[in-house]
């Protein structure tokens, strides 16, 4: 028995790191039937939260030394190696912290919020496919579901901020939530198109979809090389980072602006909750950009399949951060009412614009003289910028700024 | 398997306390939460009887759920819009206090 | 199963009379969230796996967040001294309880409750594109009128909501802090920033 339990975990190891099917079966027939289900889901499940601790710890690590050589100094330092082991600090503290609720507030309310967030952000990592075989929950639906628990998080902003009888809480909770359903919008148009091309709303399908080469291997199917998934990439990404509540879309949560907003009354280990549920919520929707637009775990080129799945997927997904990390960095903060005009205004008619031009992009590929795909390319690319610059240009009429001077140090 | 009775009365009594709160709550808001709880308790009834159905192809319970997820929806936003409306004008949401048009 | 059942018709219901019978309105706002959670879990029971999801992102994404906001903008949040149910309250639930009699007295002497429950069809919900074909082909009218009536719904909204422009403001040039005399096209911005 003991030899069948070792024998089953060295094949599930073996069979996961060299993208086999059926990695788990050896090891849960030992079990008995009534006992299958369950140990299924904790072998799911734990890989995947450790993991994503994991790269929560890395992915704070380097946002703070990424933004420091961003502005010119060293990030922390202190800790370890060049600051290696900032995170392990980052989380004693945490933990260790007081956790001072105020007076007035309401203690059950207050306790749930984070709670109520981490919940359905954790939810979020059960239908994205991580690698060949690796898709913790196989659904139908799964975008739906995606979405679902996305929209559920906005009602633990509202509890944060209320709960804390704080006017500024208060403020900043409608504002993000606010924010938050005004970006959906546009996220969930952008992917419709991607849906309504790949014909499915099961991520292992569109992942599927996006995995063939063209010009002898070299050039992926990915819909990010196309005129229209290149637009719903990138309302894609701006509708993520204001999902995220990142910078610079961080009104919500920015020290300056409304002290911390809906977070100012928490410390401790709830605070440590609400970051972590933060990071999770970028590596899920971030995960989603991959799936949707970046061909999920799928090689760049053909010859390169030999590598495995997973670490495509890890790769892309550590590129997507650290260009968030970038933008956080280098774009000013967009004032509120500038970002649900934004949202609004220019968003939402280019996601719709998107989803006609993903049409006629589909329905011109039976186009068949020769340079068909640069005439295509040249007619969706030309139907996306010439709104973008006239709707541009309409928005940005009644704005009248100010000459601009510069005055550089001498 | 759970018999198709236990969802019809659960439904029924879902219904009943959306009732009892919409007829007796004053404020405004709650009223309309209890319209909402009586259209999901008629949605649950619905999805019930397309899963107890014969016909394998029926989708015409899910069909109707649906569009009445959609129709219940755009109701709270109209409905909520009007009594902000109503609270400015009437500084109040209590709705004994909206009576003008009481003989 | 009929304990999974028993436990989230229980969650769903003691949610539901809380969401009614609260005296903090947030309270009730929150505790209707769980009801709609309890609902979806009882769909998810029940096979409908689209309608589950539909229900999570329809019903607790943007129905509860919109009671949430309306009880913010009129301020019903905080606590108030009158009482909170009419002074006839008792009428009302002796009405629901009648409601509910009859209703469980029809289903329990109906043919459902005595037939004997005939083997049911391996349902495992239908796939989505089932459900896209039928939207598509059979139902295509309704899902054309929904679409009507939503953006109806929503400019009504919008319309009915938004801040009116004061008529009998004098056209002084000197411009005042206060929005109301000017009309915002989204009230969002108006009402965020304004209101304290």
């Amino acid at each position: 028995m003991i030899g069948d339990l070792i024998h089953g975990i060295f094949l599930m190891i073996w069979r996961t790191l060299t993208d086999q099917p059926e990695a788990k079966s050896d090891f849960l027939a030992v079990f008995p039937t009534a006992v299958q289900p369950v140990v299924s889901a904790v072998l799911t499940v734990s890989p995947l939260l450790a993991g994503f601790g994991l790269l929560f710890a890395l992915t704070t690590l380097l946002e703070r030394k990424g933004l420091g050589r961003i502005q010119n100094r060293l990030g922390p330092n202190r800790v370890g190696p060049c600051g290696i082991l900032q995170p392990v600090a980052d989380g004693l503290k945490m933990i260790t912290k007081e956790d001072i609720i105020p007076r007035t507030a309401d203690r059950v309310v207050h306790l749930l919020a984070p709670i109520a967030l981490v919940v359905p952000t954790v939810l979020a990592f059960a239908v994205l496919p991580y690698g060949r075989y690796l898709v913790p929950m196989v659904n139908d639906a799964g975008i739906l579901f995606f979405f679902a628990v996305g929209a559920s998080t906005e009602l633990s902003v509202f509890m944060a901020g209320w709960s804390s009888r704080n006017k500024y809480s208060l403020l900043g909770a409608m504002r993000a939530i606010a924010q938050m359903i005004s970006y959906e919008i546009p996220l969930i148009i952008s992917s419709v198109s991607v849906i309504m091309i790949a014909g499915s709303l099961s991520p292992v399908e569109i992942v599927q979809a996006q995995g063939s080469w063209l010009a002898g291997g070299f050039v992926p199917h990915w819909y990010v090389l196309t005129p229209w998934g290149l637009t719903g990439f990138i309302i894609f990404l701006i509708s993520s980072l204001a999902e995220s509540n990142r910078s610079p879309f961080d009104i919500p949560e920015a020290e300056s602006e409304l002290i911390a907003g809906h977070l100012t009354e928490y410390s401790g280990f709830k605070y440590a909750l609400f970051f972590l549920a933060e990071y999770f919520g970028t590596f899920a929707i971030g995960g989603l950009a991959v799936t949707l637009f970046l061909g999920g775990w799928h090689a760049p080129i053909e010859a390169l399949e030999v590598i495995p799945s997973y670490v495509w997927f890890v790769l892309k997904l550590m590129a997507l951060v650290s260009l968030f990390i970038w933008i956080r960095g280098t774009v000013p903060r967009l004032r509120v009412d500038q970002l649900l005009n934004f949202a609004w205004k220019f968003l939402l008619p280019m996601s719709l614009l998107n989803l006609i031009v993903a049409g006629i992009w589909h329905f011109t590929a039976v186009w068949d003289f020769p340079c068909a795909l640069l005439v295509r390319w040249a007619l969706c690319a030309a139907m996306i910028a010439v709104p973008y610059t006239l709707l541009g240009r309409a928005l940005n009429a009644k704005r009248n700024a100010a000459h601009r001077t510069y005055r550089y140090a001498t | 398997m759970i018999p198709l009775q236990n969802y019809l009365i659960f439904s029924a009594m879902l219904f009943s306390v959306g009732l009892a709160g919409a007829l007796t709550r004053r404020n405004a808001i709650l009223v309309l939460v209890g319209i909402e709880l009586m259209l999901n308790a008629a949605n649950l009834n619905f999805v019930a009887f397309w899963r107890f159905s014969s016909d394998p192809n029926a989708m015409a319970g899910l069909m109707f759920v649906l569009f009445s997820i959609a129709i219940a929806a755009a109701e709270a936003a109209v409905g909520l819009a009007l009594i902000i409306a109503i609270y400015r004008h009437y500084k109040t949401t209590n709705l004994e206090k909206v009576n003008s048009l009481k003989g | 199963m009929q304990f999974a059942f028993a436990i989230i018709a229980a969650l769903t219901l003691v949610s539901g009379i809380a969401a009614m019978s609260l005296r903090n309105l947030v309270h009730c706002a929150l505790c209707l969230a769980v009801t709609f959670a309890g609902l979806a879990a009882m769909y998810l029971q029940l096979h409908a796996q689209f309608i589950s999801f539909a229900q999570v992102l329809v019903y607790i994404g943007a129905v509860a967040i919109l009671v949430v906001f309306a009880i913010l903008l009129t301020r019903s949040g905080e606590p108030v001294t009158h009482p909170v149910v009419h002074s006839s309250w008792i009428v009302g639930v002796i009405i629901a309880l009648l409601v509910f009699g009859v209703l469980t007295k029809v289903i329990l002497s109906s043919s459902i409750s005595s037939a004997a429950l005939h083997p049911l069809p391996p349902k495992d919900g239908p796939s989505v594109r089932e459900i896209g074909n039928s939207l598509m082909i059979d139902y295509v009218l309704p899902l054309q009128v929904i679409g009507l009536l939503l953006t109806a719904a929503t400019i009504g909204a919008v319309i009915i909501a938004m801040h009116e422009p004061k008529i009998s403001q004098p056209p002084a040039s000197t411009p005042r802090v206060n929005g109301a005399e000017v009309p915002h096209a989204s009230g969002h911005s108006a009402e965020l920033t304004h209101h304290p």
